[in-house]
């Protein structure tokens, strides 16, 4: 679905249209680095085929990524990678944002820390988030549009009407749909369904 | 002082590793090692090309490189077979293709060994015509397309969304590798090609910050062991073009026991 947003994939049916002033900040879900690819974070963000007038390290602090300015990419932790890419992309002054998974793999506390740096971006930056997430709880508590996908559209709306809906009650479960709170983890990993979520402002 | 045939081995050498330096380490980079293999192995076929069309052998083998090149990119949209399988058909495919068109062109004797591990002293002044000026538009390419390159290189997908023109900075890049692989021929031979491209770039890795530090490094590199290789094909009377190979493998493993300051 993101793919197909971003353009980088045709739609078997139906079109994807933009308003004319959106620009795109994308960060991927995780990028592969060759050990042999001598690139420093500098050079990295150079790289975004952008005139910026924001210094480089001014926007990794916003990301709370300074201090690997000058590191070669490939020796960053998953969290910093993010951050990272995170900045990366707002050198474009996105006031589209859209993130890939953009907590796999990293440990509770990073987790935390990169859903709260997304929500000041969102608010400072006065910038639309467009999120693929299997984190039900994420999506329930902190989103305004949630759209939820298992091979086609199953269900959309705000959360409140979403977990209402017959649809995904089906899809994970009537128990987990009454208990979501208590059971969101388990039911996480029992289903490997994609859950997108869409926030608008 | 110095025979002519050693001198134009010398300068046809120095031509190659200084278009070898900068593409081997987008190949290094972007794990291209077995697809350089696969295009020179193609060689062969272009060589035949070469006598049966009567046309200078580096444009045949060229000719044959681009168009396997191109084969390549088109495959890579399939989904039944995985690359490496499909690069192994290829590649033993157009090899063994191009050994039975040889021995069924009856009036043409080839010398084998020559094409498999390189015959740099019987480069003639027209190769390095050819080494140059083919080499010299290799170089530019690249360097036109250098930026685009890294940030396809680093992510495909991402370099997308910014709007680069990925597919075709991918397709250049292609057709700028299968230029480089047709002119290093003569110097190494089929089979050492994928050397002549990896080794100076992975030995000058260790010693790079910067992708254009490692590109530099690696023609430094690339020219001392063609320096190297021939000075001692020339004493010891060894093959000229696994020499050069030789001499790259002992600067790689001085660079490993080199310790990092």
């Amino acid at each position: 679905m993101l793919r197909v947003a971003l353009r980088l994939q045709k739609p078997t049916s139906g079109t994807v249209s933009f308003a004319n002033n959106v620009t795109i900040g994308y960060v991927p879900q995780k990028i592969h680095i060759d050990p042999t690819f001598p690139m420093t974070v500098r050079r990295f963000l150079a790289l975004a085929k952008i005139k910026q007038k924001t210094p480089f390290d001014v926007l990794l602090a916003e990301v709370g990524a300074k201090h690997v300015l000058d590191s070669p990419l490939h020796t960053l932790s998953g969290g910093e990678l993010q951050r990272v890419l995170m900045a990366r992309a707002l050198i474009r002054n996105p006031n589209l944002l859209v993130l890939d998974e953009p907590v796999q793999g990293i440990d509770v506390h990073g987790q935390a820390e990169l859903y709260s740096l997304i929500s000041r971006v969102r608010s400072e930056r006065d910038c639309a988030i467009l999120m693929v997430s299997h984190d039900l709880h994420l999506v329930m508590s902190s989103t305004d549009r949630v759209l939820c996908l298992n091979q086609h559209i199953c269900c959309s709306g705000t959360p409140e009407v979403v977990v209402s809906d017959l649809a995904y009650a089906n899809l994970f479960g009537k128990h987990a749909a009454s208990h979501l709170a208590l059971y969101v983890h388990e039911k996480q990993h029992e289903h490997n369904h994609e859950c997108s979520h869409v926030e608008v402002k | 002082m110095i025979d002519d045939f050693l001198l134009r081995a010398l300068i046809g050498g120095l031509g190659v590793a200084l278009v070898a330096g900068p593409f081997g380490s987008f190949v290094v980079w972007r794990r291209l090692a077995y697809f350089g293999d696969t295009l020179s192995h193609s060689a062969l076929l272009g060589v035949a090309l070469g006598f049966l069309l009567n046309i200078n052998l580096t444009l045949g083998i060229f000719i044959i490189c681009q168009t396997l090149a191109i084969l390549l990119f088109v495959s890579q949209y399939q989904r039944q077979l995985t690359s490496d399988t499909l690069l192994g058909i290829l590649s033993h495919g157009s090899l063994s293709l191009g050994l039975v068109a040889l021995a069924y062109m009856k009036d043409v004797r080839i010398d084998l060994v020559g094409y498999l591990f390189g015959d740099i002293l019987a480069i003639s002044s027209t190769d390095l015509i050819w080494i140059y000026g083919a080499g010299g538009v290799a170089l530019l390419g690249l360097m036109w397309i250098w930026k685009p390159l890294l940030s396809i290189t680093i992510h495909e997908d991402l370099a997308r969304v910014e709007g680069l023109p990925v597919d075709r900075t991918n397709w250049l890049f292609l057709g700028l590798i299968a230029l480089t692989v047709a002119i290093m021929m003569k110097v190494v031979g089929m089979l050492l090609v994928t050397a002549l491209l990896i080794i100076p770039a992975a030995t000058a890795r260790r010693f790079a910050s910067t992708p254009e530090m490692m590109a530099i490094l690696a023609i430094v590199i690339g020219c001392l062991s063609v320096v190297g290789g021939l000075l001692g094909s020339y004493h010891y009377d060894t093959p000229s073009g696994p020499s050069i190979v030789v001499a790259g493998c002992l600067f790689f493993m001085l660079s490993i026991i080199i310790p990092r300051k």
